[in-house]
């Protein structure tokens, strides 16, 4: 028989390890000894951890295979960008902007979320995760081809260039397939700490109360789950619009760090990409999600700057299949076991 | 066709009750009552005619060879299956079109043949999700950790831990589900049947697997399980040392059909249950 770790303990180690990682890296920028190119990963970095941690709870313990979560990515960045332009005048201070801009983007993701998992959540396996996909693409593709931007006679929205009629002294914020472009930066990697902390309140505490229970019932055995009463499509869809909510916070400090975001950004790969850090990371395991994250995504980047240029791609591709590999070897397992002895397995916490 | 329709609509023919109301019972009243139930397959008919009410504290039984439609029964009433025709009745209320999770939150608890644990998640877990109707705190408390959130909390783990001494099973509360031995993990599927408190608890196959001491044991459980919640059970079983020792009533099923209904001496003297399980005598 297997012990299972007490939870309220791991997700403490979780809030620990983050923010022990900021500190070092506040006193790393305080010192000067980050170059500027990892300083400017930081932020993206955050945002991946956010994305990974909210992908886990629809994968990893909600036990839905989701290949479209930039697509809500992408309703928050864009969300959020309007949002911060629209009120340039209205907020000046920048922190207090970026934060409704992310309450915004939230809201947008969870809106999408809601839209797309009302109708979808009725599916199974596969299915659900083709109609997903084909969501992420849809998202891109409508934004492609969105015009939105502000004027004196007010907000303006059109599907096509010639339709949309700006006055000579409006802001365009979104043009079509060239993006949201002249976003004044509001992103900071605090916001980023900030945020990762939110979503591990949220995901950790959700998974350790009633609902969360109801949830992980659903992946362990949705017939049984069913027989004591829960009631199926109201905490599929609870998983769901919350993680496309984290997704689109994470969406809008995306877009609020760069001055241009196309929307091609946010397509398949990026979904793929996020997929990826979850299942290396452990499905149903946050702590997993986080390290996978910051570690996948920095080190492609690192290995440019250590003039690996030409065989990074192939670097990283080695150390996923060594990861996969290493991850399922019973005997790997055993030696951790022996240097750690009281390492046991921790199934949906983290 | 047309029979088919008039009790879709509900309308109720009187069904001649076989089964006996329990002395003890103060509300005569039944739990449960069917009538008519049946369903079809395509153009098979796996259950028809299938008329049977419970006793509010009723030990009931459910027997007949394999592919006889007793699991059949029992996914029609937790409505696993929506029945073809016929109505369900339970406590007096008409149970047409509801789902699964409805029947629980109504009063029916299961188990199941091929047990159904959440198997990645504690012990205790299990029973908790089986308090999920009982705890009323939202979603937003949760995450916030408000004080409704803690007393809740502490209310269903308390609850959860003296659910589990009914099998002295307390200490076994931070173990994996999945990794219980088979006679725990049975168990523990009725506790999490009954920390939905329900009013019926339909048991499919408990002593499956079970040695005779085992069995003897489970058969005090259920006794004491009726005899503590005060509610009606119904179950399924091939060993007939159980069933007949604890059952009040019983129903024997062949293809479909009830073929005998009556006490334990009634149904072990019956020449059709007889046929039905050795054959005919030559």
């Amino acid at each position: 028989m297997k012990k299972i770790n007490k939870k309220s303990l791991n997700g403490f180690i979780n809030y620990g390890i983050v923010i022990a990682a900021f500190a070092v890296i506040q006193v790393l920028l305080g010192m000067g000894r980050l170059s500027n190119s990892l300083q400017s990963l930081l932020v993206p970095a955050c945002c991946y951890i956010v994305m990974a941690v909210s992908l886990n709870l629809t994968v990893g313990i909600l036990g839905e295979l989701s290949l479209g979560h930039a697509g809500f990515m992408s309703l928050g960045a864009f969300s959020g960008i309007t949002v911060s332009i629209l009120l340039q005048n209205a907020l000046p201070m920048a922190s207090a902007r970026l934060a409704v801009s992310m309450a915004v983007g939230a809201v947008a993701g969870a809106l999408g979320g809601a839209i797309v998992g009302v109708p979808v959540l009725r599916l199974q396996g596969d299915y659900l995760a083709i109609v997903t996909l084909a969501f992420g693409q849809i998202i891109k593709n409508i934004i492609m081809v969105l015009y939105v931007g502000v004027d004196e006679t007010g907000f303006h929205i059109a599907a096509s260039s010639e339709r949309f009629n700006l006055g000579s002294d409006g802001v365009a914020i979104i043009k079509g397939p060239m993006g949201a472009v002249g976003v004044t930066k509001l992103a900071s990697f605090t916001a980023g700490f900030v945020l990762i902390m939110i979503t591990l309140l949220v995901v950790q505490n959700l998974v350790n109360s009633r609902s969360g229970r109801a949830i992980m019932a659903l992946r362990d055995n949705r017939i049984a789950a069913e027989s004591v009463g829960i009631n199926v499509t109201k905490y599929k869809l609870m998983a769901f619009v919350t993680s496309a909510a984290l997704a689109g916070a994470a969406g809008a400090l995306w877009g609020l760090n760069y001055s241009s975001t196309v929307a091609s950004k946010f397509d398949f790969n990026t979904s793929i990409l996020v997929l990826v850090f979850v299942v290396l990371g452990g499905l149903g395991s946050i702590r997993g999600s986080i390290i996978a994250a910051a570690l996948l995504y920095v080190l492609p980047e690192m290995l440019r700057g250590l003039g690996l240029d030409d065989f990074r791609m192939l670097i990283y591709a080695i150390v996923l299949i060594l990861v996969m590999l290493a991850t399922n070897n019973d005997q790997l397992k055993a030696l951790v076991g022996r240097v750690i002895p009281k390492r046991k397995k921790v199934a949906a916490n983290g | 066709m047309a029979e088919k329709k008039q009790f879709q609509k509900g309308k109720m023919v009187p069904v001649p009750s076989v089964s006996i109301i329990p002395e003890r019972d103060l509300d005569k009243t039944p739990i449960l009552e069917c009538s008519h139930l049946g369903i079809d397959f395509g153009g098979l008919t796996a259950v028809n005619e299938f008329n049977i009410t419970v006793g509010r504290t009723e030990i009931a039984g459910l027997i007949g060879p394999n592919g006889a439609g007793k699991t059949t029964v029992f996914n029609l009433l937790t409505k696993v299956y929506q029945p073809t025709r016929g109505t369900i009745l339970l406590d007096g209320l008409d149970t047409h079109g509801k789902t699964p999770s409805q029947i629980n939150r109504m009063g029916i608890a299961r188990t199941f043949q091929n047990i159904r644990l959440f198997n990645n998640l504690t012990v205790e877990d299990n029973v908790k999700i089986g308090l999920h109707n009982q705890e009323k705190y939202s979603m937003l408390s949760g995450v916030l950790r408000l004080p409704k959130y803690w007393r809740q909390e502490k209310a269903a783990h308390e609850r959860a831990l003296e659910l589990l001494s009914i099998f002295d099973m307390q200490d076994m509360a931070g173990y994996q589900a999945g990794s219980l031995p088979y006679g725990a993990q049975r168990r523990l599927e009725i506790v999490r049947a009954l920390a939905t408190n329900p009013s019926l608890l339909l048991l499919d196959e408990p002593a499956a697997g079970m040695n005779p001491s085992e069995t003897a044991e489970l058969m005090e459980n259920i006794v004491k399980i009726r005899d503590t919640f005060q509610i009606a059970i119904m179950l399924i079983e091939h060993d007939m040392s159980l069933v007949m020792g604890i059952c009040e009533g019983i129903c024997v099923l062949n293809f479909g059909q009830i073929i005998a209904k009556g006490t334990a001496e009634e149904i072990q003297s019956n020449p059709t249950v007889i046929e039905a399980y050795l054959g005919k005598q030559q």
